[in-house]
């Protein structure tokens, strides 16, 4: 029998592990998307642990709205990433340094 | 036996997230970004969530990852300079990745927050999945469900806009133009004298 603290675990490693890649790959863009994919994917499997323990059918339905809205902050950002190197001729985090923030 | 199958599908999720963060070639970490959404897919049917683990196939590995494959085989990008300060962040990565599992491990194991001895009770015999979902999607979820719509096609008309070039010299229609000409501007009525024709034969 699966237990509900195995997906927590699970959920809170795989987090964990998103947030390391943000450090680790920190100069390209879209490692940076793909690691963001990865922690949203961990509050998915939270979500869907919880809703199976609970037996709440409701926990089910905000994955779903996860997913939707992953999806559309996926395909902006490449899009903005396709208009950067455009612009740039790169990727480099660094290289964005216009508003000299 | 069920436990069993969850471990090892949560082992090779974890491998293949840890190769997400650590390989050299971004297709690489795509591919195994694809890897990962299949085991989460599968450990999602297996808490009985059918419908999101298909969907997650369908929309992740099938058109998200595309897309990231996409846009990265389209960009020639040069990923040297981009892996610099790998090995100088790796620590403070490690460690903070590791706080951070400490930290959620003691909430999720302490006694005072009862999760432990919460079991994933068996699907009930003849409850569908995806019924279950419709029926509530449809109904008490309506209104979410509209603006999630709307958020799509936010994000596609966005997307067009940002990607869309206009080059210099390409051939197109212009619309408005073409809806205010007027007859004058195309159409010259000449007046002419009818003329006999040269051997004076009558049609």
């Amino acid at each position: 029998m699966i237990e509900l603290s195995d997906f927590l675990i699970l959920g809170a490693l795989l987090f964990s592990l998103g947030v390391a890649g943000i450090f680790l790959n920190r100069k390209n863009v879209i490692l940076l998307l793909m690691c963001i994919e990865l922690i949203l994917l961990a509050v998915n499997v939270n979500f869907i642990g919880f809703s199976a323990a609970l037996d709440d059918i409701a926990g089910q339905i905000f994955v779903f709205f996860i997913l939707t809205v992953a999806a559309a902050e996926a395909a902006i950002g490449l899009a903005i990433v396709v208009v950067l190197f455009r612009s740039r001729g790169d990727i480099n985090v660094a290289s964005l340094d216009a508003m000299k923030g | 036996m069920e436990q069993v199958i969850f471990y090892v599908f949560a082992a090779v999720m974890l491998f293949a997230a840890t190769m997400v963060i650590s390989v050299r070639n971004p297709v690489h970490a795509a591919l195994f970004l694809v890897l990962a959404f299949f085991n989460a897919a599968i450990i999602w049917v297996l808490a009985g969530a059918e419908f999101l683990g298909i969907a997650l196939v369908v929309v992740y590995v099938g058109a998200v990852m595309v897309l990231f494959l996409f846009v990265l085989m389209m960009l020639d990008i040069n990923t040297a300079p981009l892996r610099e300060g790998f090995a100088r962040y790796l620590p403070v990565g490690v460690l903070v990745a590791g706080l951070m599992v400490l930290q959620l491990a003691t909430v999720i194991l302490s006694a005072r927050v009862d999760l432990i001895s919460g079991t994933i009770p068996e699907p009930a015999a003849g409850v569908n999945n995806i019924k279950a979902i419709g029926g509530l999607l449809y109904t008490a979820y309506v209104y979410p469900f509209e603006i999630a719509a709307v958020i799509l096609l936010v994000a596609i008309v966005s997307a067009i806009t940002l990607t869309l070039r206009r080059r210099e010299g390409s051939r197109k229609q212009d619309v408005a133009k073409q809806l205010s000409v007027k007859k004058d501007d195309r159409l010259r009525l000449a007046r002419m004298r009818p003329s006999r024709r040269q051997g004076g034969g009558a049609r």
